[in-house]
């Protein structure tokens, strides 16, 4: 536990001295938000169906803008290396990477979700649900792009590569995180859709933390 | 205590480096790795460290091979190499007490140990304002901070100026005094006791054939 809290401090230490590059992420999903009325028009009923739909897609492509950097500093600066040569196993390294990308991407784009969903007019049922999908989807959408990140190191055209790989595993929270909140809204149960957005963070959870720490052993070899 | 590794080979991007390297060291001893460019030098280093595993052969401390508990070896080693690992927007200060907070240590070396590496007044620089000397100064901190029985130096006196020079070899003495090893790879000449020295060249694989037109 003690190494979780050092990594985590070390990474939301650097995390703040770059703040502009998390804050250009947060500004791409507000603005994002803030074009599609522009371009599909201003329809209130039409915005409100599609409302759930676009705050989730704009969510997945502010991270995956994020995940191109996670780990290549690291690895550029001869820091990974050292990581490596830490007592504390790599494993433990990836979990707390995926924890910090987390707090200085996911949280924020947490907060800022309800005030998106005013100015499209969605319903006040779907509130808590679209906080709960973000809640559980934003960290699983971490976990899985930190495997990515770690996939890509030593490859020159990483950024696009990693959209690739990281994307295909991500849809079916996208799909669980819309649905769920369309439930809300049309007055059934999310339970369901909860459940398995869940189970997808769960699974996320278990072999992520070893897939990522595979992947920057084979980079360092 | 002693750390040896036998029949060692290494490959790298399909190409043999190295082959049949045999080496032995006991406490209280420094092994001086020299050798061209492109020899092998670094690799050695990387997989005395268990950052890499040979492509045959075995390295062990005591009677243990290192893979058996990587993360109980890298516990008594510090491998400085050519990354300097210090994040240029956080402060010299900052940088150390990351890895040796990781490394189990206390806050208050940090402070003797700025002191001991000369780098008195640039605790709260900035890392990227740092000139290659200070670099590699501030990364040696980190074996000072942290007290650790087996040191991989990969060229430690790069862009040092004589003064610093003169500070590692304090530094690697004392170590060797207390019965530490000490590991360096390096084609400078290098004054220190109790030596042994390793030359790559004698390792080295056959001919290199560069495919088919030879």
């Amino acid at each position: 536990m003690g190494f979780l809290r050092l990594l985590l401090l070390r990474e939301i230490c650097v995390a703040y001295k770059h703040f502009g590059d998390n804050a250009i992420i947060v500004l791409f999903f507000l603005l994002a938000a803030i074009l599609f009325p522009l371009g599909v028009g201003p329809e209130p009923k039409l915005l409100a169906i599609m409302g759930p739909g676009i705050l989730w897609v704009i969510a997945l492509l502010a991270s995956l803008l994020s995940f191109g950097k996670l780990f290549s500093s690291d690895f550029g600066d001869g820091s990974l290396e050292q990581l490596a040569l830490t007592p504390a196993p790599l494993e433990l390294v990836s979990l707390a990477k995926a924890a910090a990308h987390w707090l200085t991407t996911g949280i924020p784009l947490m907060i800022l979700a309800p005030l998106i969903a005013v100015l499209y007019q969605m319903p006040y049922s779907g509130y808590i649900t679209l906080f709960i999908t973000l809640a559980i989807g934003t960290p699983t959408i971490s976990l899985i792009g930190t495997v990515g990140a770690a996939l890509i190191l030593g490859s020159k055209r990483g950024s696009v590569l990693i959209s690739l790989l990281v994307v295909p595993f991500i849809i079916p929270i996208l799909i669980f995180g819309t649905t769920a909140i369309e439930a809300s809204i049309n007055g059934s149960s999310t339970e369901k859709h909860l459940m398995f957005l869940g189970a997808c963070f769960l699974i996320a959870l278990v072999f992520s933390p070893v897939a990522t720490a595979a992947s920057l052993r084979q980079a360092l070899e | 205590m002693r750390f040896f590794g036998e029949n060692i080979s290494c490959i790298r991007g399909e190409r043999l480096v190295f082959s049949n390297l045999n080496f032995s060291i006991e406490p209280g001893n420094a092994l001086i790795i020299t050798g061209n460019n492109g020899s092998g030098k670094t690799s050695l280093l990387r997989l005395m460290a268990g950052l890499s595993r040979p492509a045959s052969g075995h390295i062990s401390w005591l009677d243990g091979d290192i893979w058996d508990d990587p993360e109980t070896h890298h516990t008594r080693l510090h491998f400085i190499g050519h990354l300097t690992a210090l994040k240029s927007t956080l402060s010299v200060k900052e940088n150390l007490e990351i890895w040796s907070r990781l490394h189990g240590g206390r806050k208050k070396n940090i402070v003797e140990t700025i002191k001991k590496l000369n780098l008195e007044g640039l605790e709260d620089t900035h890392c990227q304002k740092l000139s290659a000397g200070q670099k590699q100064r501030a990364s040696l901190a980190r074996l000072a901070a942290n007290e650790a029985p087996l040191w991989l130096l990969d060229e430690p006196t790069t862009a040092l100026d004589a003064i610093s020079v003169d500070l590692l070899y304090s530094m690697i003495k004392t170590h060797i005094k207390g019965s530490g090893i000490c590991v360096i790879a390096t084609n400078t000449a290098l004054s220190i006791e109790n030596c042994l020295e390793l030359n790559m060249q004698d390792f080295a694989a056959g001919p290199k054939h560069d495919g088919e037109f030879l």
